[in-house]
């Protein structure tokens, strides 16, 4: 075989390389650039707009939580102040919130604040914790009165 | 009862799934793998390799394989992570190839066995995806997964299944094939260390006393993780294996510096690190050796005074780089098997030598782009196990193809470490696919968009029953 043909063949083969490298690079760009950014104030970015029947626009609770409270369960009256957020919610003696449930785990749950939004996150608890009846597997937004359920309790935010 | 009322403006970013992009970019990595076999074939044997057609089916077979999975299986995950992973993959078996040709004794003897290697890889790939539904599950066996590293280290210097090659003894025999368990022990010492840090981190940066400067943290928060550390390092300097103590080390200090987001820690980390070289300096001949060997390579080449210190390894594999120049001499044109080991720890000069600075450009720049990847991964992740998990992973990866790629060009001196995914060597080839199915496992969680709460007339209609039923169990 011809030096050319040896020579063209090693330029191309470090051509198609590079167009490799770059592709890649050019994926990563629109990653970062082309992702959508929605507002959380813009509702539920998954949902179908349409469900059936219209739901009217909810207004917003006026006014921010301050405190969350449990309001069932052996230890319900228990409030703790959002100010000492992350809270950790659990049987363990380092949870800020100390539940005498034998369906909470150790570290069971946690309330965290992300910008001004509160959210609720499983700590790979055994049993789970659920809002409403699904079980979140991931960081679920809350807000004013919504209920997480922990075993057999039962905690909100409250103003 | 009020239901989900977002209540902030904050902006959320909502990751496409971008499967479409990564089989794309998969494409053009089999056009990279496969196109580098035929240009071995036609520059080494001056014809198309006879066996391209089920060579090649084989590697599409594989990664259609493993996209498949991945759009299953993790459908939000990193789309650039499997491209880069594959191409690398694919250009190590073509190189690999072309040293099997040269030696000639058995054609094909190392790539068969690198594909299939490459081929249990993808397998544990998608297992690992299938078994880790969730990754932090993985933080339930934090002390597990230390427990079983330090016997996947320990394992090596049993008799009859340790195995010492090359004056490490850091293999074992199954049956016909030998295993480094060290590469397996390397990812569990990740989960280990970011499943306990990312428990005690706020108590390893906070608790403690204050002096000259450093949060000293207290024992029994630190305890734990230098005791694993220290047996795994003591392990590993007793199995003389230089380049994995430097990994591990590596890991540990880059780990602890991110958990506790103290500068202190790389202080400490660089001052025992001198103190270590030092004492191995002192302690072992063969540390010193890889110093003077880097320090002036020419003076041992071939061998040394004394006749026995050698640096003929290092110095082929750069007369072989400075002869590839910018573009290389092409495939067939180069004499690569002049460097011993050249299809394991030394195959970036293989490639150097062959493609070129140009090539070894685009290769780093690839492994620059999967760590990067994984530290967006970190990122983005949002829970502390994810973020260390991730932080760990890619870091393995960054510090491995830095201590070889460093090893072989002279900036570092010479530890033996396999080049991710490029070198021979099927322990790691294995390790490095399951630390890319638990990147893309953490990458799918933190990218996949956040669940919404359910709406307030799910909740009305769900109230009756939760509610009730935990009122009429606490009457009873």
């Amino acid at each position: 075989m011809s030096e050319l043909t040896l020579f063209l063949i090693r330029v191309a083969y470090l051509a198609i390389l590079w167009i490799f490298v770059l592709a890649a690079l050019s994926v990563i760009r629109s990653d970062m650039f082309g992702a959508r950014v929605t507002n959380a104030s813009a509702g539920q970015p998954a949902a179908p707009p349409a469900r059936g029947k219209a739901a009217p626009a909810r207004a917003p609770k006026r006014g921010v939580p301050t405190h969350v409270a449990v309001t069932t369960g052996s230890n319900a009256g228990v409030t703790v102040p959002l100010s000492q957020a992350p809270i950790v919610i659990g049987r363990g003696s380092d949870a800020a919130i100390i539940l005498d449930d034998d369906y909470a785990s150790t570290r069971h749950a946690r309330i965290a604040v992300s910008g001004d939004q509160w959210f609720v996150e499983d700590l790979g608890s055994t049993n789970g914790t659920y809002i409403g009846s699904v079980r979140i597997n991931q960081p679920t937004a809350i807000s004013l009165g919504t209920q997480v359920r922990i075993g057999k309790t039962i905690l909100e935010l409250r103003k | 009862m009020s239901g989900f009322t977002p209540a902030s403006s904050m902006p959320v970013f909502v990751h496409r799934s971008r499967r479409g992009a990564e089989l794309v970019l998969l494409i053009l990595a089999l056009v990279v793998g496969i196109g580098a076999y035929v240009a071995v074939g036609l520059g080494v044997q001056e014809k198309i390799p006879v066996d391209l057609l089920g060579y090649g089916a084989w590697l599409v077979v594989l990664l259609v394989a493993a996209h498949i999975g991945v759009r299953l299986m993790a459908p939000y995950a990193d789309p650039v992570l499997l491209p880069l992973v594959a191409m690398l993959n694919g250009v190590g078996l073509a190189v690999i190839h072309r040293l099997d040709l040269a030696l000639a004794e058995d054609a094909d003897k190392f790539a068969r066995q690198q594909l299939i290697w490459m081929t249990i890889g993808v397998v544990l790939f998608l297992i690992t995806l299938f078994l880790v539904p969730d990754h932090r599950m993985l933080q339930r066996f934090t002390y597990t997964a230390g427990l079983a590293a330090v016997v996947m280290l320990i394992l090596p210097m049993l008799p009859f299944i340790g195995k010492t090659i090359n004056g490490a003894r850091i293999w074992i025999n199954l049956g016909p094939v030998s295993f480094q368990p060290g590469e397996v022990a390397k990812v569990l010492l990740v989960i280990c260390f970011a499943g306990y840090l990312a428990v005690h981190r706020d108590a390893l940066a906070l608790a403690g006393r204050r002096f000259a400067g450093i949060d000293l943290p207290r024992a029994r928060d630190l305890g734990p993780l230098l005791m694993m550390w220290a047996i795994s390092l003591a392990i590993l300097v007793l199995q003389r294996d230089l380049g994995s103590s430097l990994l591990f080390y590596g890991l540990f200090v880059v780990t602890l510096y991110v958990a506790t987001e103290r500068k202190g820690w790389i202080v400490v980390g660089g001052l025992l690190f001198a103190g270590g070289v030092f004492a191995a300096l002192t302690l072992f001949s063969h540390v010193r050796v890889r110093v003077f060997t880097w320090l002036d390579p020419f003076k041992y080449y071939p061998v040394g005074d004394d006749g026995v210190t050698s640096s003929g390894q290092l110095v082929e594999g750069m007369f072989g780089m400075a002869w590839g120049g910018m573009i290389g001499r092409g495939f067939g044109s180069g004499e690569p098997w002049r460097i011993p080991y050249a299809n394991s720890d030394f195959i970036i000069p293989a490639i150097g030598e062959e493609l070129g600075l140009t090539a070894l450009l685009a290769l780093l720049l690839c492994y620059g782009l999967i760590v990067e990847r994984g530290l967006r991964t970190a990122i983005v992740a949002r829970d502390d196990f994810g973020k260390l998990l991730s932080v760990g992973l890619a870091t393995s990866i960054a510090l491995q193809t830095f201590v070889v790629v460093g090893g072989v060009t002279g900036l570092i001196p010479l530890t033996g470490l396999t080049t991710p995914f490029l070198s021979y060597g099927g322990s790691s080839l294995v390790a490095n696919w399951v630390i890319i199915a638990l990147l893309l496992r953490v990458s799918d969680q933190s990218r996949r968009p956040l669940p919404t709460a359910p709406s307030d007339e799910d909740l009305a209609a769900e109230e009756t029953q939760i509610v009730k039923l935990d009122k009429g169990a606490m009457s009873k």
